[in-house]
């Protein structure tokens, strides 16, 4: 099996569906001749035709919407927002239209969508560059959310929302693009390769949605997270010397809780992390999960740790973002609690 | 079955590609001088020429031309080409410094200095200029020191925006600089409301504001001339048509139907298409939709018809997607050439007064870069205080914020 950074396995996601199945289509700013500011797309128009991959407009509104109506046609729309900071100006057409289709016309349309977008901090992008805005599409009754941390996972993931016959949304942590950043700014990325999960499967496979991973098992405390956030709270773990039970949820909505619960159960302590703003965010829904499913379980408070309730701000990057030295105190006090 | 023929999507594409030998035949360039000036009240529907046409005051030789000159004085013209040569001198020097890891990202104006600097001196002082994020042309012929903006891309203790912004999103109130956004188009309607204002309150202030040709796929470019149109605002809408959105050419823009100035038909807007490389035509164009803002006749649409010499940033790499020479066969030229060859024509300027205005400008931008480096860098040195990262969030600093400031060690 080849070895894959995440760009290179969702780059053949995209190409193992554009073969497979002609009513699937990508397009996105850049993403045609370039190939995406990103490279994701790098290779796709050349190989399949200016038809099946190509350049739209700077208009997020116009690109979901235009989606919105080929998906109703028949066909699977995969389209590129550049940044995630961007995709406020086509939210109307995801909140109010995309996302309420099928149950507002009873299931006499539905409009399987895939909206790929990359997310997250850590790259020196200021507050245009650099959000986590899951928690506004998980709000939004409808939306199926996913967060691949890792190559092989990107591939199946990308792959099963192609496939749904639901609108997805598919959030690309960009900062593990390249290798499993885990927090530690000093020092040198390792590169993909060198991952277990970077061995991709050539053609079609896929990961089902709403199934999380469990990537370490451990007895003392469950540790939530999705995208960068895995690697970070694995490096954590370790630094802490904490026997970390650490659950990558992969699909956030609609999330795995009996994956959530079982682990809750047997450790009775639970840590949730994200990159994204404290307030509102996806951890409060964990949060409030957890105690609900689990609250007899529990022997500590639920710890949270998050980025600042702040924009994110250019030059206090490694302040704001939530790096390994805050989750492993925060698995610390939980473990101690 | 019906007799009726297969249908086809079509997908815009540029004229050359890496690899290909660029020129621009296809690009009408009428002679300098010979589009007429219409008085500044003329009704918007009979003045729709303009927007397909391409107002030029400078000839080939250096002279000015026709109706649109707009007779300024030798010392303005001067100013204008200092300007110029300061805000390239800047860039280049930024743009290095990105490359040696000093700032994260920057993004150079080559090529386009006249479609900021004529503004500054179109407009009055008390103007609002709203910005795209290639506008540092205006705030250095406004007089914004220049050693403000490098602690901005800086971000270190002196920068003003307290190092909470990427490079370049500069802003400055006291030099009508609106806070630059890193999303696209949102000045435009905003511009329009500031103008509203200025009409409501009885004043006789005017904005203006800048997008890019890829921007005018946004809503919010339909928004502003919409409002724009609506309650006659007095404000000036500029469209810089540099050919390139990052890898998209101005046709994924919509620019293969009709030109940028033509969306202000539709709106009953006038139109005018302007030689952006040109200092004296972007002024008097400039002039023209000011002198008709402030007779309270509304907004005025400007394409700025230009060319992207560099890459969108310097995360780009135009190679990728358009011939490296293509810049060089541009047909308008480059806008610094072109005033100093008029000055030159005029006789009030010599290429020797220009290579010593040059190194003045070079040596100005390097003396400020050691006093902003000696502050502090990307690498290190000194930078806002950490705590000030939990400021301005809102006006005061509610509990839970001051909670995490503890938490955070600011």
């Amino acid at each position: 099996m080849p070895a894959m950074n995440m760009i290179q396995a969702l780059n053949s996601a995209l190409d193992a569906m554009l073969e497979r199945d002609p009513n699937v289509l990508i397009f996105g700013e850049d993403v045609g001749y370039f190939g995406g500011v990103f490279r994701v797309t790098d290779g796709l128009q050349k190989k399949h035709g200016v038809t099946r991959c190509f350049d739209s407009p700077i208009g997020e509104a116009g690109i979901i919407g235009a989606a919105i109506g080929m998906s109703v046609y028949g066909l699977r729309p995969v389209v590129e927002i550049q940044f995630a900071d961007y995709i406020y100006p086509g939210y109307d057409q995801i909140v109010s239209e995309m996302a309420r289709i099928r149950y507002r016309s009873a299931g006499d349309f539905f409009v399987p969508i895939t909206i790929r977008t990359p997310y997250g901090g850590g790259i020196f992008g200021g507050q245009t560059h650099s959000q986590s805005p899951e928690a506004l599409f998980t709000h939004v009754a409808g939306l199926t959310t996913v967060i691949p941390s890792n190559p092989h996972d990107a591939k199946g993931l990308l792959i099963s929302a192609i496939e749904s016959d639901d609108p997805v949304i598919f959030l690309e942590p960009k900062r593990i693009y390249n290798g499993p950043f885990d927090g530690h700014h000093e020092k040198p990325v390792e590169p993909w390769p060198k991952h277990p999960m970077s061995e991709v499967p050539e053609g079609h496979y896929t990961i089902p949605l709403g199934k999380a991973a469990v990537v370490r098992e451990g007895a003392d405390v469950t540790v939530l997270v999705y995208g960068t956030m895995v690697h970070v709270a694995l490096a954590a773990a370790k630094e802490a010397g904490v026997d970390a039970e650490v659950i990558d949820l992969r699909t956030l909505i609609p999330v795995d809780i009996g994956t959530i619960v079982a682990s809750v159960e047997k450790t009775g302590r639970c840590v949730i992390a994200h990159e994204a703003t404290l307030t509102s965010g996806f951890g409060a829904e964990l949060c409030a999960l957890v105690q609900e499913h689990c609250f007899y379980h529990l022997e500590a408070p639920i710890e949270r740790v998050a980025g600042w309730d702040t924009p994110y701000p250019h030059i206090f990057e490694w302040d704001y973002f939530p790096g390994p030295k805050r989750v492993a105190d925060a698995m610390r006090r939980a473990v101690e609690a | 079955m019906r007799n009726r023929s297969s249908l086809s999507l079509h997908i815009p594409q540029p004229k050359y590609r890496p690899g290909e030998k660029a020129e621009f035949s296809y690009v009408n360039v009428p002679k300098a001088g010979t589009v007429e000036r219409p008085p500044s009240d003329a009704k918007a529907q009979n003045i729709t020429s303009l927007a397909y046409s391409l107002i030029r005051v400078l000839d080939d030789e250096g002279n000015a031309v026709g109706s649109w000159d707009p007779k300024v004085n030798v010392e303005m013209l001067r100013k204008g080409l200092r300007a110029m040569m300061l805000t390239r001198a800047y860039d280049d020097r930024m743009y290095r410094a990105q490359r040696q890891g000093k700032i994260s990202f920057y993004m150079k104006s080559t090529g386009e200095e006249a479609t900021s600097a004529a503004y500054a001196f179109a407009l009055e002082r008390d103007d609002m200029c709203f910005p795209s994020y290639r506008q540092q042309g205006l705030l250095i012929a406004r007089g914004y020191p220049v050693f403000e903006m490098m602690c901005q891309c800086y971000s270190n203790a002196r920068d003003p925006v307290k190092g909470r912004q990427l490079p370049i999103m500069y802003s400055s109130r006291e030099n009508g600089f609106f806070t630059i956004s890193g999303n696209l188009g949102t000045q435009f309607p905003q511009a329009v409301g500031w103008a509203m204002a200025s009409a409501y309150k009885g004043d006789d202030r005017i904005a203006a504001a800048w997008i890019g040709e890829g921007t005018t796929a946004e809503g919010d470019f339909h928004h502003a001339l919409n409002f724009a149109s609506i309650y006659r605002a007095p404000v000036i809408l500029n469209v810089v048509n540099n050919q390139w959105a990052i890898s998209s050419f101005q046709g994924i823009a919509g620019g293969e139907q009709a030109t940028f100035a033509a969306r202000a038909i539709g709106y009953g807007l006038p139109g005018l298409r302007v030689d952006g490389n040109d200092f004296l035509a972007v002024y008097a164009a400039a002039q023209w939709a000011s002198e008709r803002a402030r007779a309270n006749q509304g907004a005025t649409l400007i394409e700025l018809y230009t060319y992207r010499v560099e890459g969108h940033s310097t995360s780009d790499d135009p190679g990728r997607y358009r011939p490296a020479d293509e810049g060089k066969s541009w047909p308008l030229g480059d806008p610094i050439e072109r005033l100093k060859r008029h000055l030159i024509a005029l006789g009030e300027w010599s290429e020797a007064r220009h290579d010593a205005l040059n190194t003045e400008m070079v040596e100005l931008v390097r003396e400020t870069q050691r006093e902003v480096e000696a502050i502090g860098t990307m690498e290190g040195g000194a930078r806002p205080p950490l705590g000030t990262m939990f400021e301005d969030v809102f006006k005061e600093v509610p509990w839970h914020l001051r909670r995490q400031r503890e938490q955070a060690g600011g």
